[in-house]
């Protein structure tokens, strides 16, 4: 099953301020969509190292959309890339793809 | 307090802005992308804090420090604790925050600036202090101007109109205020422990009660000042 997103993280910084949290929203997801295509760039180039920093920021994201797991993996899968390592590649693609609904939905 | 924010990621600009802005006393007056603007903006410019992202592509935060000469305070946001170590080898870092950054924990690192800017601004109080008093002081006594040297106080009592001055090998009475004497003594040597009387801290013999032995002389310690005395002396 996938992990659900949540909103705890991004309120508690808003407080409520609802202009905030869509301007936060449309940032995140912009970048998002960048960092997420650089990724499978580098992937398809296999420069893994420069896959591991779209990783870096990428988690950020993961972290501030409250998916706990799912930023384990990415930090695992950041640490392996770094090493030559991309056997966390499939689980993390299913990240990507989770969060990319999830902003979609927004 | 001016402050600038270095983050590669408009996520994290944006969100530590927004933290800002909850605090009025902090200005973000500019926002940089990557280092190598902010060091052409801080070549001409000053500012008290910097928000400084670690993990950046080209020039990473620790970089970037080491090209300043005289850096402001300086916190770093990481998604990274591995750093950790790093950033107590730089008197300039005062606090590692790791991201997503939690607003309390955001304010403790406020709090931990401030403090280090007060200890600053107290530092530099004193210095001049120091500065002004110098070593020695002249009184003016029967139309004769008498060198005083400040070491050798150990009293000034007020009498008056007058102050008593007991030093080391003679005492004066000189036509002068407790306030005015007061401005001309550094005060990491004096202290005020009356409305009536100021001792030089490093000449006390002993403290009883409410009152202390200095040389021959036993003075009353008024209840307001006592604290200020016992937090002056090296206790064991």
């Amino acid at each position: 099953m996938k992990e659900q997103a949540n909103l705890n993280y991004i309120n508690s910084l808003s407080g409520g301020d609802k202009s905030f949290e869509i301007k936060l929203f449309s940032i995140i997801k912009k970048e998002f969509k960048i960092e997420k295509n650089i990724y499978y760039d580098n992937i398809k180039s296999e420069k893994l190292k420069l896959c591991s920093e779209n990783v870096h920021k990428i988690k950020h994201k993961i972290s501030i959309l409250g998916l706990e797991k799912s930023y384990k993996i990415a930090e695992q899968h950041e640490n392996n890339l770094r090493e030559g390592n991309s056997a966390l590649q499939d689980k993390f693609s299913d990240i990507l793809n989770n969060v990319t609904n999830y902003l979609n939905k927004l | 307090m001016n402050c600038i924010i270095i983050d590669d990621e408009a996520t994290s600009r944006t969100i530590i802005g927004e933290l800002c802005s909850s605090y009025k006393n902090l200005n973000v007056v500019e926002v940089f992308s990557n280092a190598i603007e902010a060091i052409k903006y801080l070549n001409q410019n000053k500012t008290d804090l910097i928000f400084l992202d670690i993990h950046m592509p080209d020039f990473n935060g620790f970089d970037f420090i080491r090209t300043l000469k005289d850096p402001p305070y300086i916190i770093l946001t990481t998604a990274d604790a591995e750093f950790a170590i790093q950033a107590f080898e730089y008197d300039c870092i005062v606090d590692y925050i790791v991201k997503p950054i939690k607003p309390e924990r955001f304010k403790k690192s406020i709090q931990k600036v401030e403090g280090k800017l007060n200890e600053k601004v107290t530092a530099t109080v004193t210095d001049k202090k120091k500065q002004q008093t110098g070593d020695d002081f002249y009184v003016n006594i029967n139309k004769r101007l008498i060198k005083i040297d400040i070491q050798s106080i150990y009293l000034v009592e007020a009498k008056g109109d007058y102050i008593y001055l007991k030093t080391d090998n003679k005492n004066y009475t000189v036509h002068s205020t407790l306030k005015k004497i007061e401005e001309k003594l550094p005060d990491h040597m004096f202290l005020k422990i009356h409305r009536s009387y100021i001792i030089n801290i490093n000449k006390i013999i002993d403290i009883e009660d409410n009152s202390v032995l200095i040389e021959k002389d036993v003075v009353p310690v008024s209840r307001s000042n006592r604290p200020e005395l016992m937090k002056r002396l090296n206790l064991l």
